[in-house]
């Protein structure tokens, strides 16, 4: 696009925001602040992934963006567009063809690679936000590891109800050291950032914060021995392909209570449908 | 010296009266802004003003603009003075917005759902991108992108079956109007929302944000947002039937917030309610999570952040009350802060004179202050 640098960042916030992902790197699960911009895109629309996707993406990278899952989700489409024009870059729907993959409330399905970066939009880093407010007060909770107050909730949780009630960006220790959000994924989702061969990083825009999981690296969801952590799904299968193994989305077809499920992750369904 | 009190106010008033009509029309060499192209043109600044200044009149708001320069919050106020002339000859029905002519509106809960997803004419998926060639050339007619107007029943009504959401309130027969008697606490929530719907949009907004942010949180999820037009009916005495006598664009939001239960209620999902007048998506949303927060106390939620104090927030939203107060410190004060001038001044030899008696060498007038030798006037 004229006028404007490859990926839209200039190199020079660029490389600031590289050596924020190297150092988040370094030390995974901690939240490094960031000098994040003004993007042409509002704060809370995945401008914290945009902005991590634009550092690292090269001209040969292929881009999916996914929302929900889904390759044709409005604002997936969006950040597609932009990264297309901005860029130039190619850009599929493929989770296999794919180099950098941002998402937005999912991982995807198939397994992913050496090769591949996956790009979560993080609206919330700071896992204790709401049981602590206040951001000095985290940050000095997080360097003395003192991460008492979320077992506290969770426990309650199982005290009050027989079970936790977080249902979405369900908290994880990373590296056996930081507490950590994966961003809002369903906590289905959770268990496919353990060791994990691709790199998974996170932006927050408005919050101003990046953090990483290196490859491979240890990623637990917050339970109790005697309370283990159970991811959980629709007890259905997908009507279009069958799938019982993937994350279902729930879609409403009258209002005399009719309900269908399909698979969440778009790319999944249609490639178990053209293999079948 | 246009502010002296003393002598000649009169004529400053009129001088800066001439001065601000001079200034609003600007360079004469530019073709002057007529109210027609204010309510065509700039219709969310219309449709704030109508909000804010709780008068459903597009021409009138757009005058309101023009007068105030764009100051928005100052056309918002001309507006209520204008507005509080009206009689006021009845009460129209509810309207009914499950019946609304959408055209816009969209559910962040469900993938799709009866009456689709339609995106309407909306910013959100633009790339904010200034657009040099916006000055001068003519967009292409979008009349065909119009969606059908398939029925779209609210989105509540899918979850309420199995009853995951909190079911409707009982309709008040007389709710409480706000316009027409002073707020009193504890406020119930028809008068919550009323003052939340004249409320200050970034006020709101703020608030809305702070929730999100930890202080106070609701969980909320955008159920549905529906943007279009609603008709108003009322029941004239003599007729007994209803009778249309206009159309209303209008802007409702429906939070969906979780909720853990209660003693004697089992979990399920609660309700925020945001409805604002024309296409104010960001008003609606805001007030649909500050309506949820000032629920907080009747749910046995914990309290305490600054959007669930229920007199905070409607005490402070409303920008007429608000920049009254605010800019009234513009005022001549001169009375009072004599008064005051005498006191500090009285209690300064006080503790002067204290610390002398005292033997002590360190004081307040030891630290380079010259005034305090000088006699009182």
């Amino acid at each position: 696009m004229n006028g404007y640098n490859f990926a839209y960042l200039d190199e020079q916030t660029k490389r600031m925001i590289r050596r924020a992902l190297l150092k988040a790197v370094a030390i995974p699960g901690h939240q490094v602040p960031f000098g994040s911009r003004e993007m042409p895109m509002p704060y809370g629309w995945g401008t914290g992934g945009i902005q991590i996707t634009a550092s690292v993406l090269g001209p040969a990278d292929v881009l999916k963006v996914i929302d929900q899952g889904a390759d044709d989700t409005t604002n997936a489409v969006s950040i597609r567009r932009f990264f297309a024009r901005t860029a130039g870059v190619r850009t599929t729907t493929r989770t296999a063809e794919a180099t950098v993959i941002q998402t937005r409330h999912r991982i995807p399905e198939t397994k992913l690679r050496e090769d591949q970066i996956l790009v979560y939009q993080v609206p919330q880093p700071e896992p204790l936000w709401r049981l602590v407010p206040s951001r000095a007060e985290t940050r000095r909770m997080h360097a003395l590891a003192e991460y008492g107050v979320m077992h506290v909730r969770l426990y309650e949780d199982i005290a009050r109800l027989g079970q936790v009630a977080i249902s979405y960006d369900y908290p994880v220790m990373v590296n056996g050291r930081y507490l950590m959000s994966p961003s809002p994924i369903p906590a289905f989702d959770n268990p496919k950032m353990h060791r994990m061969a691709a790199l998974q990083l996170f932006g927050a825009g408005r919050e101003k914060r990046i953090y990483a999981v290196p490859p491979y690296t240890e990623v637990r969801s917050l339970d109790f021995d005697d309370h283990p952590f159970r991811p959980a799904r629709a007890p259905q299968a997908c009507i279009l392909c069958g799938a019982t193994d993937s994350y279902l989305d729930e879609v409403v077809t009258d209002d005399r209570g009719g309900r269908m499920f399909v698979c969440s992750d778009t790319d999944y369904c249609a490639g178990r449908r053209a293999a079948a | 010296m246009a502010y002296v009190a003393v002598k000649g106010g009169e004529r400053a008033i009129d001088a800066a009266h001439t001065w601000l009509a001079d200034a609003r029309r600007g360079d004469r060499s530019v073709p002057e802004l007529g109210t027609a192209q204010i309510e065509e043109q700039l219709g969310r600044a219309v449709d704030r003003v109508m909000a804010e200044g709780s008068l459903y009149d597009p021409g009138l708001a757009a005058l309101a603009i023009k007068q105030a320069q764009g100051d928005l919050v100052e056309a918002a106020f001309l507006v209520r003075a204008f507005r509080t002339t009206l009689p006021r000859l009845g009460a129209s029905q509810p309207v009914e917005t499950a019946r609304m002519a959408i055209t816009r509106r969209i559910s962040a809960i469900f993938k799709d759902l009866p009456g689709g997803q339609v995106l309407g004419p909306t910013y959100d998926y633009s790339h904010r991108l200034l657009d040099f060639a916006l000055e001068g050339s003519e967009p292409p007619d979008a009349k065909q992108a119009r969606p059908d107007a398939e029925p779209a029943p609210h989105v509540h009504a899918f979850l309420g079956g199995e009853g995951l959401l909190e079911p409707d309130e009982p309709q008040v027969a007389d709710p409480p109007d706000l316009t027409r008697q002073p707020l009193r606490f504890p406020a119930d929530r028809a008068l919550r929302l009323q003052a939340l719907a004249r409320g200050d949009e970034g006020f709101l907004l703020g608030l809305g944000y702070s929730t999100q942010r930890g202080y106070g949180g609701t969980h909320p999820f955008a159920g549905e947002i529906r943007v279009g037009e609603v008709e108003v009916e009322i029941v004239p005495p003599e007729l007994g039937f209803p009778v249309s006598i206009a159309d209303l664009t209008l802007t409702e939001c429906q939070m969906v917030n979780q909720f853990k239960g209660s003693k004697t209620v089992p979990p399920q999902f609660t309700r925020g309610y945001g409805l604002a007048f024309g296409h104010s998506e960001r008003k609606a949303m805001a007030m649909a999570l500050v309506d949820r927060a000032l629920r907080a106390a009747e749910l046995g939620e914990e309290t305490g952040a600054p959007a669930q104090d229920v007199e905070f927030v409607l005490y402070h939203s409303d920008n007429v009350e608000a920049t009254g107060f605010v800019e009234h410190l513009k005022l001549p004060h001169y009375v009072d802060f004599q008064s005051e001038l005498e006191a500090v001044r009285r209690m300064r030899a006080a503790a002067a004179s204290s610390l002398a008696t005292a033997g002590s060498g360190e004081g307040w007038g030891e630290v380079g202050d010259s005034r305090k030798t000088e006699p009182a006037k």
